[in-house]
This record gives structure tokens, C-alpha cells and sequence, in this order.
């Protein structure tokens, strides 16, 4: 598998994406820098976390309108794999990638800490090597993380199997343990029609590896792997 | 030759010389060292460069006691940061820095710049940053006024650190009464650089370009550092506008732009423009490479049309540097800043002159001698005396105390202080994961980071107590450096540096004095001791409001390291495991938690330290942890051995009890055995049958150590020679300390 990893003004998680690709994954991923307009021969875009243009006017609003932007689109219509973590995913519907909106946080603080994610749907490619209703401990780092849809959308969504993350219980936690910031239906992560395209608030690449606390996240690079091997 | 300048029109008066806080000897001095007297653009760049904050004018002389060379430093004070050797070719470099008064007149903003000051200091030296860690003091919950400062001074770290993307892995909150009109936001950040490629502020090479990078500058912070070397009175909300603005973003294009910069071969000197803007980064810069610099300030890049030299030589605008660059690179230079969008232009050259000489458009507007900046800067021997209270407040009968009839209670009250309390409310706030080194999250002795491509692991650790320093503040200081080397121990590393951020009164009152004098002795007898030199650090003075000043508060960040597979944590592991009590329990309430709180006197003498004993300590847990004996290991601080045992029952995620019953073979007071702060003890846990070899080890290292206890079932019960004397759920304990940040925060 050959893996781009975005680099926008403003993200801090593309190294960690490119750490974690390379030698927990290993597959072969490089950096591309936002204002290239065209993406080398890769099957997975990465779009990484951070504060995009210090997330300005909204969260991933300017990024989404990045020159590198229109080649992350055209890469999506060939069927290629998306995956946006955190402001990735922010920058993915303001992109109008992925449908919905992500808010302030109920808390209007940030968060930081490791909460239960729910593995709603395997059959996409960046699921299949996770269980449905598996519950997944993985770290959360956002202000702006609330996901919110109009009803017809939230219908949709639901009606097509494409909520795949949802915040759950992770050893008996409390309410507000299960749902950090306020999102509706406990929307952790959604993926778009034809399934290629995944965005998620959580941190899968910072839960790959067991000296951090743990491997949760792997599988989901992992499956992406194996969807292009044909696995 | 003749100064020009519209500012040079100005009468300089004695009210002008006043109000740029130097004293009529400083101005005496000044003019007989110049030959003449200065014009306003002088004026303004001599009062901030002979203010306290940039001079060290008062500290100075005692500073130079602290032990700052050993054989793993790289580069001890004087730059923008220390670095010790860590190993695999790569360099730790670190620092603590002060931002209190800022955040006391904008908490957000003072707070937030705060943070990227420090970061600017770790990666001028060529380092990317991977950790930060703050040292924070505040008034009591119970004001609303304090309410306000812990949230945004919170929310300014927060807002700052996770924009750019360096985990606040760790720290330190107290809450006293002291600390209400002047909080305390001390800053610590740690990164990493190939050793051989270390950067330095020095402008060498004659002719070569002098360059401005960065953001823009505009009117902000105009005389920041000059504000920093005063107390505080009810008018000082008028200050804000003194406090900077910081631009995260900015800053994380800086960063990018800077590592990408020295990863080529195309500066030979760079610096920081922190406090006192382009006037201290040009003539530090030339101070230490023995030059001169010449700079036009129509050159620097400005945000606003109009400004004045004097205004472009004093601003405090965030995220800028100043760069020396070699011959023939500044287009390069201009090309890596313009593909981070920032700011890069030749403002001026070196020279051999020794001169700072400052021109506008060609014209020169100011011109002094760079050692009058800098080395020759005014220097005082202040007076010292101790306070007339403390022989009062030392005097603590113990005898005269009373007992309590039961002391779960107190168990559970000093668990709920703020103090004490678990802090997640804090930094969840804070993105403590980015990076992906984060080993250890925040709540256990020390944090600790991984470093990449390498098996080594680097824990640090942030410590003060200001109270055990305002009743016997060389004990104090001695104590500040043993428990932040000892919080870096129990995760399992040996202590290889410091750095230390002195928060301290009005220099001028010889008590005050006195204490800093004292705190600097004791903590440099404890660095020599225990093997950890003083690579950095900064002093904050002035500290005071209304007269009022802050208990003597030196904090200091220790920096250890280790094999990745030693690290240990503070919480006990499961049931049924031997708890170990190392180190004596002596009848220590003096400056104690317990008596503050809970007796409410802030009394006595604070315990003592054995240095041997201390030293002792950490080599017996060092060698517990290399050899896997312990399975957790966490220090005896505020609130004694029963508030440390609750601590290592509250893991984050699996909570176990414990059954202990402690021996009192000399009949100290039973409040004193649970509360009482000796020091050089730690608690580790082990399988039963390993117990033996941990004592076996202890005795080796002459270490006292006894079996207290086991783990397991859903109570911390402690007997004291079999007598119950504290019996607590664990539920209810957890409780306690989970909503005791909360709730003050409700002010309730």
C-alpha cells in the first residue's frame, strides 16, 4: 500500500500519521505539502489531525480550499481511500466530502483523553478487521468535535449503514464518559456513499502501538492494507 | 557623531527617567558611562535591558552558586537553553520560564505567550519541542477572581500548546491565599536536537547579515520586560495592553520554518525575540560573539504604518527571531520563510565595533556600547536579612497540637484540596498525546516521553513547595530539587539535569533577599549532592501586590532518563502485592499539608533532608526497577504516607485497595506517621514473593524498608501498630479526589 499524508499550515499530527504508516504499518507513505496539485501514485490519502490555518474562520474551513484539495477529491471519484482524523475530518465536510457539520464541543472546552468507540460497521475498507459492537479505546484531542446533521441527512446516514464510530461505554463509564462532546446519535465517525471516503474524530494512529496504552487503532490501517491487497 | 531622531527632540527629565523604571543613581551611572546624556531611543533600550528581568541585576551574584557544569552538559545558562547529552548522538534541551505577571493582568494571552516563549527558546537552539510541563500557583477556589485565573491561564495554555502541537505531558497546581494577587504561570518544554548541531545566539562574523524572521511587528508589549521588574498595585488592570498577543499558527510555521532552516548550512547564530523584543536578541547576540551590530529599523517588517525606532526597539510582538545568516545565504533563507508564509529580511550587518548602533533610514537614532547592554549592566549585592516573624513561625510545639478522634475524615479532606485533588479537569484540557511519545500520561510522579529511534525514555518532573521555603528556605530549596529528582526516580530514571524558575518578592526588601540568597544555597547543596547540574532557568522578582508579597517559590524541572522498559508508575497493579514503605517516618508536621489544613497553622520547620539518605534512596529504586522487582513506586509529598497510599490505590483505570499496618517502634504521634512530610521515602509494590528481595536490596543501599502492607479489595484500610486508624472505601476515596478540583471550580 502507498500512503500520502497531507501536510497543511498548521497540522501536528502528520508526523505521527507518517511514524505510525511507516513503522508500525509499514507500508510506504510520504508527505505532501498542501499546495501541490496533484498527489503522487498512492491508494490511501491521509488527511492528518491539527489547527489547519490556526482553524480561523471555522475549523478546516480554509484548508478545504487548499490547491492539493481538488487532486484529494479526484483521487476519491477514482475509488481511492480517504481517511480524515479529527481536523482531517473537519476538513473533509467543509470540503463537502462527507456531509454534516462538527461543532464546539458541549463542554465549549477542549478535550484530551482515551474514550469507548463503538465499531458500528465493518464493511468498509478501513473496518474489516474489527467486530461490530466491538468497543474500541481510543484518545480524543479536540474543541470542535460535536457532529451534527440535519434529520433527512441523519436518516440517510443511518439508512445506509455509514455512522461507523460511535462513542461508547468504556469500562462502565459515566454519561458524559460515553458521549465527550455532544455529538448527535454519539457520532464518533462517518463514511460517504460509496465508502471510500472515512472521516473520524478519534486518534486511531496515536493507539497503534502498546507502549503508548495501546493498539485499538491499528486494525483500521491495517484493514485498509488488506483491502488493497485483496484480502 | 551627531543623534538624530524626532524622539532625541524629547526632554529627558527626571519623570521621563522615572518612568522608564531607573533609578537616579542607574541614570547617573548611564550618563557617565556614555559621556553624555541619552536620547529617548536609548533611554528605552538601556531601562529594558538594566531592568530586573533582563539584567538579573540582583540575583546575579548569588546565581553564580548554583552548580552548572557536569560531564553530561552540553551547554549550561547564558543561552536560550540548556542541553544535556542524552545519548545516540541527540541532546535533551530544556528550560522553565516564568510569564507571571502577564498572566495575572490577561491570564489567556499572559498564559498563552508564556508557553511560546519557552518554545521559541527550545527550538532557537535547534531542538524540536516534545514536551511541555507547567508549574502553576494560584489564590484559593473560594474567589471568584481565582476562579477566573485558573480557567484561563488553562484555557491560554491550552489554546497555545495544542495549536502547535506539543503534548502538555505534565505539572504541578497549588492553591494558597499568598498566591491571589500574584499567580504564578511557570512554563517548562523539552526537546531534541543531534548534539553536534546545537544553535547559539551569537553574532560572529563580521559583515555578515543580520536577519529578521517571523511574524510581523507591531505595537504590542511595548515595555513587557520593564513592567515584569515591578509590583503590582490596584491600577495594574491598565497594564494589559503591555501584554502580548500570541499567534499559535504563527509560531507552528516559525517552528517548521526554523528546524527546516538549520537542517541546511546557512546561519551561523540565531536568538528569540522575547522580552524586550529586537532590542535584547541584537545586543545579547553581539554581547556574545564579541561583535558590534548596526540595524536599520525601517527594514524590520511592520504591521502598522508609522511606528517610531523606539516603538520598533521595545516591542514585544510574539513569533519573531533574529538570525545571523552566512554570507550569500539570504536568499535561501528568504525562501524556506516565504514557503512557511513568514517574514525574512537583512535588517543590518555585524561589525567589529562593539557598538550597538540603531539607524532610521539611513540615520542613526541610537548608539551604545554593546557591554553596557549587557555584562556591564548594573549588578547589586542587595541587602539580607531574615524575616523578623520566622524564628515566631518556627517555634511549633508539637505536643501543643490536638488529636483528632478519627482521621478519615482528614484522609478525605486533604484528598479533596484542590492541592492534592486529581487534576484531569486541567489537562484533559490540554492535548497531552500529540506526538505519539507520550508514555506515561499526566497523574503520575513524573511524565515521561519516548525518544524516537532510540530505546531510551526521558521522565521529568516539576516541583516546589513554597511553604516548606518560607519557614527554612535553604531546607526549602534543598527539598524543591530532591523531590522533583525524586518524582523522576520513582518512574524509574536517573536525574541528568535541572533547570529552575525562581519566583520571588520585591528584591529590594531584605527579607526577600534573604530568602532568594538562602533558597539558592540550599538547592545548589542539594544539586551537588545528588549529581544534577542547573542548565538553565530564569528568576522572576516582584512578585508582589499592595506590599503584599508571595511565599519564596522556586520551582524546579528535573530531567531524567532511562531504558524505555524501565519505566514504573505510581499506581499499585493488582491484588494481592507486597507493599514496601522505604525510607524512616520521623515526628515531622512542620510545614506540613496536614497542619495547614487540617490544624490550619502554617508553622513549624519543615522536615529535614539527609542528602545521603536521599541519594541512597534512588539508587536502591533504581535498581529495584532494573532488575523488575517493583511493579509500582510513588514519593511520600504533600499530605504524608496516607495521602501517597490513597494516591497509589486511584489508578486511572483498575482501583485496588490496600490493607496496611504500619510499625511506630518510637510512639511519634499517629497524625505524624499518616500526614507528617518526611522526606526520602518512597512506596513500591511488588509480588509477595519477590518482597524479601526488595528488602534484601534496600538493606544493601542502607535504606530503611519495611513491608507494610498488601494490596487488593475495595478499602484503604492503615493500622498503626494494629490499631485501625484510617478505614475509607476506595469508592468513596476516589470520590473525594476526583471532585475536589471540580467543585472548588463551582465554588463550592
Amino acid at each position: 500500500m502507498k500512503v500520502a499524508v497531507i501536510v497543511f499550515p498548521g497540522s501536528n499530527c502528520d508526523r505521527d500519521c507518517l511514524d505510525v504508516v511507516r513503522d508500525v504499518v509499514g507500508a510506504s507513505v510520504q508527505p505532501v505539502w498542501h499546495r501541490d496539485t496533484s498527489l503522487p501514485p498512492v491508494d490511501l490519502v491521509i488527511l492528518p489531525g491539527g489547527f489547519s490555518y490556526g482553524d480561523y474562520l471555522r475549523t478546516g474551513a480554509l484548508a478545504a480550499s487548499s490547491p492539493v484539495m481538488n487532486a484529494v477529491r479526484a483521487h476519491a471519484d477514482r475509488g481511492g481511500l480517504v481517511l480524515g482524523i479529527c481536523n482531517g475530518f473537519q476538513i473533509l465536510i467543509e470540503a463537502g466530502l462527507l456531509p454534516g457539520a462538527l461543532l464546539r464541543n458541549a463542554s465549549l472546552r477542549f478535550v484530551c483523553r482515551v474514550v469507548g468507540v463503538r465499531v458500528e460497521r465493518t464493511d468498509t475498507p478501513f473496518t474489516t478487521r474489527y467486530v461490530a459492537g466491538q468497543i474500541l479505546a481510543l484518545p480524543i484531542a479536540h474543541a470542535d468535535g460535536a457532529y451534527w446533521a440535519n434529520p433527512q441527512t441523519l436518516r440517510q446516514l443511518r439508512d445506509e449503514g455509514r455512522v461507523i464510530f460511535r462513542y461508547a461505554a468504556l469500562h462502565g463509564g459515566s454519561e458524559a464518559e460515553v458521549n465527550p462532546n455532544g455529538s448527535i446519535d454519539g457520532i464518533a465517525g462517518i463514511c460517504n456513499q460509496t465508502r471510500n471516503i472515512l472521516g473520524l474524530m478519534p486518534h486511531p494512529e496515536r493507539a497503534s502501538e502498546t507502549r503508548l496504552g495501546g493498539q485499538d487503532g491499528l486494525a483500521l490501517f491495517q484493514s485498509a492494507v488488506d483491502s488493497l491487497c485483496g484480502a | 557623531m551627531a543623534i538624530g531622531g524626532s524622539e532625541s527632540l524629547e526632554t529627558i527629565d527626571a519623570r521621563v527617567v522615572a518612568r522608564h523604571g531607573l533609578t537616579e543613581a542607574e541614570y547617573a551611572v548611564l550618563q557617565s558611562r556614555l559621556g553624555r546624556a541619552p536620547n529617548l531611543v536609548e533611554l528605552g533600550i538601556i531601562s529594558v535591558m538594566w531592568s530586573e528581568h533582563c539584567s538579573y541585576k540582583s540575583s546575579r551574584v548569588h546565581l553564580k552558586k548554583l552548580p552548572t557544569t557536569g560531564q553530561a552538559v552540553l551547554q549550561g545558562p547564558g543561552e536560550n537553553a540548556g542541553a544535556v547529552d542524552i545519548g545516540d548522538g541527540l541532546a535533551a534541551v530544556f528550560k522553565i520560564e516564568s510569564h507571571n505577571h502577564p498572566s495575572f493582568i490577561e491570564p489567556y494571552q499572559g498564559a498563552a505567550t508564556g508557553v511560546g516563549g519557552i518554545l521559541r527558546d527550545i527550538f532557537t537552539m535547534g531542538a524540536r519541542p516534545i514536551a511541555l510541563l507547567d508549574s502553576l500557583r494560584f489564590g484559593p477556589l473560594n474567589d471568584e477572581k481565582n476562579r477566573y485565573l485558573l480557567e484561563r491561564v488553562v484555557a491560554g495554555i491550552a489554546g497555545y500548546g495544542n495549536c502547535i502541537g506539543v503534548p502538555t505531558v505534565g505539572g504541578e497546581v497549588v492553591f494558597h491565599e499568598l498566591y491571589s494577587s500574584n499567580p504564578l504561570v511557570n512554563v517548562f518544554c523539552l526537546g531534541i536536537a543531534p548534539k553536534d548541531r546545537l544553535f547559539l545566539g551569537k553574532a560572529s562574523g563580521v559583515g555578515n547579515p543580520v536577519m529578521y524572521v517571523g511574524s510581523r511587528t507591531g505595537r504590542d508589549g511595548i515595555h513587557g520586560a520593564t513592567m515584569a521588574s515591578e509590583e503590582f498595585s490596584d491600577g495594574s488592570s491598565a497594564k494589559r495592553p503591555m501584554v502580548q498577543v500570541g499567534d499559535p499558527f504563527t509560531e507552528k510555521l516559525l517552528l517548521e520554518a526554523c528546524l527546516e532552516l538549520m537542517s541546511q548550512d546557512l546561519i551561523v547564530g540565531i536568538q528569540d525575540m522575547g522580552a524586550a523584543g529586537l532590542t535584547s536578541s541584537s545586543c545579547e547576540m553581539a554581547g556574545r560573539g564579541g561583535t558590534g551590530i548596526d540595524i536599520d529599523v525601517s527594514l524590520v517588517p511592520t504591521r502598522e504604518t508609522g511606528m517610531s525606532a523606539y516603538e520598533i526597539m521595545l516591542s514585544e510582538s510574539q513569533e519573531r527571531m533574529l538570525l545571523v545568516a552566512k554570507p550569500g545565504s539570504e536568499e535561501a533563507v528568504g525562501t524556506i520563510f516565504a514557503k512557511w508564509e513568514l517574514e525574512a529580511a537583512v535588517i543590518g550587518r555585524v561589525t567589529d565595533t562593539g557598538r550597538l548602533v540603531v539607524r532610521d533610514r539611513g540615520r542613526v537614532v541610537a548608539e551604545l556600547p554593546v557591554g553596557l547592554l549587557t555584562d556591564d549592566a548594573p549588578k547589586y549585592e542587595r541587602p539580607l536579612a531574615p524575616p523578623k516573624f520566622l524564628e515566631q513561625l518556627q517555634g511549633l510545639s508539637v505536643e501543643g497540637l490536638p488529636t483528632l478522634s478519627s482521621y478519615d475524615q482528614a484522609l478525605l479532606t486533604l484528598l479533596a484540596l484542590p492541592t492534592i485533588a486529581n487534576k484531569s479537569w486541567i489537562y484533559d484540557q490540554y492535548d497531552h498525546m500529540v506526538g505519539t511519545n507520550t508514555v506515561v500520561l499526566p497523574g503520575s510522579d513524573a511524565a515521561v516521553v519516548r525518544i524516537r529511534g532510540t530505546s531510551t525514555a526521558l521522565a521529568m518532573s516539576v516541583d516546589g513547595n513554597s511553604r516548606y521555603c518560607m519557614l527554612n528556605p535553604y531546607v526549602g530549596g534543598m527539598i524543591a530539587v530532591a523531590e522533583a529528582c525524586r518524582n523522576v526516580v520513582a518512574s524509574g530514571a536517573q536525574p541528568i539535569g535541572a533547570t529552575d524558575c525562581l519566583n520571588f518578592g520585591n528584591p529590594e526588601r531584605p527579607e526577600v533577599m534573604w530568602q532568594f540568597a538562602m533558597v539558592i544555597e540550599g538547592m545548589a547543596e542539594a544539586c551537588r549532592a545528588l549529581g544534577v547540574p542547573i542548565v538553565s532557568g530564569n528568576v522572576s522578582f516582584y512578585n508582589e501586590t499592595n506590599g503584599l508579597g508571595i511565599y519564596p517559590t522556586p520551582v524546579v524541572g528535573v530531567v531524567g532518563k532511562m531504558p524505555i522498559d524501565r519505566v514504573t508508575t505510581q499506581w499499585f497493579k493488582g491484588d494481592g502485592d507486597a507493599v514496601v514503605l522505604l525510607g524512616e517516618t520521623k515526628e515531622e508536621l512542620g510545614g506540613s499539608e496536614y497542619l495547614a489544613s487540617i490544624l490550619h497553622r502554617e508553622q513549624g520547620l519543615p522536615p529535614e533532608l539527609d542528602l545521603d539518605a536521599e541519594k541512597n534512596l534512588y539508587g536502591c529504586c533504581i535498581e529495584l526497577m532494573a532488575s523488575g522487582l517493583v511493579r509500582s513506586a510513588h514519593d511520600c509529598s504533600d499530605g504524608g504516607l496516607a495521602v501517597a497510599l490513597a494516591e497509589c490505590c486511584l489508578a486511572p483505570v483498575a482501583r485496588t485497595g490496600a490493607t496496611i499496618d504500619v510499625a511506630n517502634p518510637v510512639g511519634i504521634r499517629r497524625d505524624a506517621v499518616l500526614f507528617g512530610e518526611s522526606q526520602s521515602r518512597m512506596i513500591v509494590s511488588a509480588r509477595p514473593e519477590l518482597a524479601w528481595r526488595v528488602l534484601d536490596t534496600a538493606a544493601r543501599w542502607g535504606v530503611p524498608a519495611v513491608q507494610v502492607g498488601r494490596t487488593g479489595g475495595n478499602r484503604l484500610q492503615i493500622a498503626i501498630d494494629s490499631e485501625m486508624t484510617i478505614d475509607v472505601a476506595i469508592d468513596e476515596a476516589a470520590k473525594a479526589w476526583s471532585e475536589g478540583l471540580p467543585s472548588g471550580l463551582k465554588g463550592t
